[in-house]
């Protein structure tokens, strides 16, 4: 009785992700079709199709000026987020101090409040600062969740060093720097690129705190995706979904690249992956 | 789930799995044994061999591939674990992070529907067995590793199985922990008289435990015996290493007959007992330190060389001996040898256990 | 075992510590600030005394009901990502190749973000789309379906970009216990049952009570799927929505800023409610699953 019980349980759950996982492929199908339809309204199928939209949307949004702004906007977030993260992420892996848990809980605040609560004081801040409407605010504004998620990412894979190596460098005769550039560097490299990575997929997708602090000339992709699917019901669909798609290919490369080097629960949690035991 | 039994049969059980490249392999090959009521069976072997594989078997972790597990009449091997009713300790002793010591005891009796008081009492009584009274509120974060160990075997008694199940225990304990719990094992398993599998890549450990030794290699079983016959008549040369014959020579087979056999080679010439029949030209010569005694025989298999190594060890010294042919013998000797001194050694005949060449 | 942080030598000042400044300085000036200055803002409106911008919201018809609407919004779909989450995440503990395709898969929608979702949802979910088609098709609803511009559209996309979060998070909690744990509890008589009961979610508790708080506190600040798959007007017109009209269409930072506040101000009640909540529930360690 026990085992029917657990076979329609299982079969359940089955089918509850076989359709979630249905619907979203077809909702994605959905935008991709109607991208390369010429007329489509309530059929199966669209009666006819066409690659012009893509070359509309692209005049019509100034997509390879926003995709370039995505590019600058994203890169540099990295860069910065890499530049302040690590060297924090090393301090908090090495060091005990007083307000360590203070300081933590600092950079752990930016992930766990969501961006439009903070973003709208934030966006008064630099509107005041007369960076608001910038790229710079924009980059700015970016960089505050993704810090944090560079310290979060790396503090476990500095901690997982082994200490000795680096005292081993020092009775070798290293200085500090070399020790930093011969032996930690390197043992680093997996894990700053996994931080590259993941801050680069999730801020080519964050959204708010672009909307609130970015001007007409420094939008990044995904919100002048917003722009458009509000301004939709002005413009033919059919070109805002050729735009959704190159969004989403832009987003869909990244991803996969990622994947090839991080867990994809890392995507959304600071828990790291654990060994599995036998 | 029954109280006593008479015996548990394990009959032809093998377990394959795939391993590397898609190739299956058994860790289990036919594994034919008979455990008594109140009997210590002690599965030894390296890693690899199959003796975790085996008591996962019969506690229900594993699935098996072929054979069958009986207890008395009752076929065993297609119930769940949790309707089996065997106690296991576990290598990391697997106790419940979120429980208190009473409560992972307890926890055995709550599945079992006991009442609380009795449950109380019992799990007073296997304190009390253990020697771990007015720790029971305690979290096992809070244990050092020799009480959770005790922690561990609590809960596995406490329910009172028919048969324990122990996957090396002690492995996880420093050296004085380990001998001092393994005297609390042998001391449990007399109070209470329950069958026991103890599962162990330590030959020490074996031999004091057990009532019946079962040595395996590869998913084999080499041997079957008490102590006294695994450690002074080994079936195999496997077995003859494991169990610290660590003179193993591989010499040239000049007579056989009766109930002796001889071999020579590199300036050596031994008599010995053959243990197995020994049909190629070659054959090994397996002697324990302890029995390659210093000085002269009149009953022959006297070797001369000379010492290389002397390791104090107190009571006396491990010496290594190095032949004229360059064979290098472990002999243990009087600390009173000293390095570069030219010695003579002999082994009795009955003690050059002869096995084919590998 | 090098244990170099529990060395207690009067040591001259540790200059790696200095290496944690430049982002510590980031944070205090970028988040803190404003935050604060925001809140001091918000007691600063364009007219009247202290508590004109709270007092102003509250007695305000559109304004004061966001917070019931965007409630009725996140609770409802934090339960169903959190609830359908963990016994599929549980079902898939085991590490296998269907476990990674399955993660590599939810992490799509995920990653895509709420605008893609919502400009998919008002394709394939709308009265047009090919759900609508499909269902007239089997013939289990004729006439077009009401799935988009509403309250169902926002809270399917609220599920459609939660869930997958959520999954991840529990299973990487789950995936944290020594499955070792389940095989001796097996051994002393529980069934998978009581495995899950008396092991797992005990252990999971304080993952889970993280994983709602987490998944809640992004599902009340909705903001694209409100505007772009509900109505803003009426029905979906959450806190946020009344957060960016005041700051960006009414240039009113001030009252902006309060919306703001009262806004992270909910979202800290119920997340002190969750927590308290568990700690009632739920006595024990917060320890690994390492026995």
């Amino acid at each position: 009785m026990r085992e029917w019980v657990d076979k329609v349980w299982r079969n359940l759950l089955l089918g509850l992700m076989t359709l979630f996982v249905v619907n979203i492929l077809l909702m994605i199908a959905s935008v991709a079709t109607s991208s390369f339809a010429r007329r489509w309204l309530g059929t199966w199928l669209p009666d006819g199709w066409t690659t012009n939209w893509y070359t509309a949307a692209w005049k019509e949004f100034q997509l390879f000026d926003v995709l370039w702004v995505t590019v600058e906007v994203v890169f540099a977030v990295v860069f910065l987020a890499l530049l302040i993260g690590v060297p924090a992420a090393y301090t908090l892996a090495r060091r005990n101090f007083a307000g360590k848990r203070a300081l933590m809980l600092l950079f752990l605040l930016p992930l766990m409040v969501p961006p439009i609560t903070y973003g709208i004081p934030l966006a008064t801040v630099l509107y005041k600062a007369q960076l608001g409407g910038t790229i710079y605010g924009v980059i700015l504004a970016n960089l505050i969740p993704a810090a944090p998620f560079v310290i979060l990412v790396m503090t476990p894979f500095i901690e997982q060093i082994d200490p000795n190596l680096e005292s081993a460098a020092r009775v070798f005769g290293a200085t500090t720097p070399r020790m930093f550039l011969h032996v930690l560097v390197p043992l680093l490299a997996p894990g700053i690129l996994a931080a590259s990575l993941l801050v680069l997929v999730r801020t080519i997708a964050l959204f708010e705190l672009t909307f609130l602090t970015a001007g007409s000339d420094s939008q990044t992709l995904v919100v002048a995706l917003y722009y458009a699917v509000f301004a939709a019901g002005v413009r033919a669909p059919q070109s805002v979904d050729a735009m959704a798609m190159i969004y989403m290919l832009v987003t869909l490369v990244w991803l996969l690249i990622a994947l090839r080097f991080v867990n994809p629960t890392q995507l959304v949690s600071r828990v790291k992956e654990h060994p599995q035991h036998a | 789930m029954k109280r006593d039994f008479s015996e548990l049969r394990l009959d032809h059980v093998t377990r394959r799995f795939a391993g590397a490249g898609g190739k299956a392999f058994n860790a289990l090959d036919e594994l034919t044994l008979t455990v008594r009521r109140g009997e210590f069976i002690c599965l030894l072997g390296p890693s690899g061999c199959g003796k975790s594989t085996a008591l996962n078997c019969i506690a229900g972790l594993m699935n098996l591939s072929g054979g069958s597990i009986w207890l008395d009449d009752t076929r065993i091997d297609t119930l769940p674990p949790e309707k089996r009713g065997f106690g296991m300790v576990f290598q990391n002793y697997a106790l419940f992070p979120h429980m208190s010591v009473a409560r992972n005891i307890g926890f055995g009796l709550r599945m079992r529907g006991v009442g609380a008081e009795e449950a109380g009492t019992r799990i007073a009584n296997a304190l009390k067995l253990v020697q771990l009274t007015g720790q029971a509120h305690k979290l096992p974060g809070q244990l050092s590793g020799g009480q959770q160990q005790r922690v561990a075997i609590a809960r596995a008694i406490v329910i009172e199985p028919p048969l324990i199940l122990m996957d090396e225990p002690l492995s996880n304990l420093d050296a004085k922990l380990r001998i001092e719990t393994r005297a609390e094992i042998r001391r449990i398993h007399h109070e209470l008289d329950r069958a026991t599998i103890y599962v162990t890549h330590d030959q020490d450990e074996a031999l004091s435990l057990a009532d019946r030794i079962v040595v395996m290699k590869d998913g084999v079983v080499q041997q079957i015996g008490t102590p006294q016959e695994v450690y002074a008549q080994p079936a195999n040369l496997h077995v003859a290493r494991f169990m610290g014959y660590r003179n193993v020579l591989t010499l040239d087979v000049t007579r056989q007959g009766g109930d002796r056999i001889e071999v020579a080679g590199e300036g050596i010439a031994l008599t010995g007992i053959p243990k197995q029949a020994v049909a190629g030209p070659r054959a090994a010569v397996a002697i324990r330190p302890e029995e390659m005694v210093l000085g002269d025989d009149a009953g022959g298999n006297v070797i001369e060389g000379q010492v290389a190594n002397v390791e104090y060890c107190g009571r006396d010294a491990l010496l290594d001996v190095v032949t004229g042919g360059g064979t290098r013998l472990h002999v243990r000797g009087a600390v009173t040898i000293k390095r570069g001194d030219a010695v003579r050694v002999h082994v009795p005949a009955e003690r050059a256990l002869v096995y084919p060449a590998e | 075992m090098a244990d170099a942080m529990t060395v207690r030598v009067r040591q001259p000042f540790d200059r790696t510590l200095l290496l944690v400044l430049p982002a510590a300085a980031f944070m205090l000036l970028l988040f803190v600030y404003p935050f604060l200055y925001g809140l001091w803002l918000s007691f600063q409106p364009k007219d009247g005394g202290a508590l004109a911008n709270y007092s102003h919201f509250f007695t305000t018809d559109n304004l004061w009901p966001t917070i019931w609407i965007t409630l009725r919004l996140a609770l409802p779909a934090t339960l169903i990502n959190v609830g359908l989450a963990l016994p599929i995440a549980y079902k898939m503990r085991v590490k296998s190749r269907y476990q990674r395709w399955v993660t590599t898969i939810l992490v799509v929608p995920i990653t895509l973000g709420t605008v893609l979702i919502a400009e998919g949802m008002l394709l394939y979910f709308g009265p047009k789309g090919w759900l609508s088609q499909f269902l007239q098709l089997l013939h289990i609803y004729d006439g077009a379906i009401r799935l988009t511009h509403n309250y169902w559209g926002v809270l399917i996309s609220l599920v459609i970009s939660g869930f997958p979060f959520a999954f991840l998070l529990i299973l990487s909690y789950i995936t944290g216990i020594d499955p070792v744990l389940a095989r001796a509890a097996a051994t002393l008589g529980a069934d998978p049952w009581e495995q899950f009961r008396h092991i797992y979610l005990p252990l999971l508790a304080p993952g889970l009570a993280m994983c709602f708080c987490l998944a809640f506190v992004q599902a009340f600040s909705v903001f694209p799927s409100a505007v772009l798959l509900g109505s803003p007007a009426g029905p979906t017109r959450v806190i946020s929505i009344a957060a960016y009209e005041a700051a960006f269409e009414q240039y009113d930072y001030s009252l902006a800023s309060a919306i703001a506040m009262i806004m992270g101000f909910v979202q800290l009640v119920i997340v002190a409610a969750v927590l308290m909540l568990r700690s009632a529930f739920y006595r024990g360690p917060v320890v690994g699953g390492k026995g």
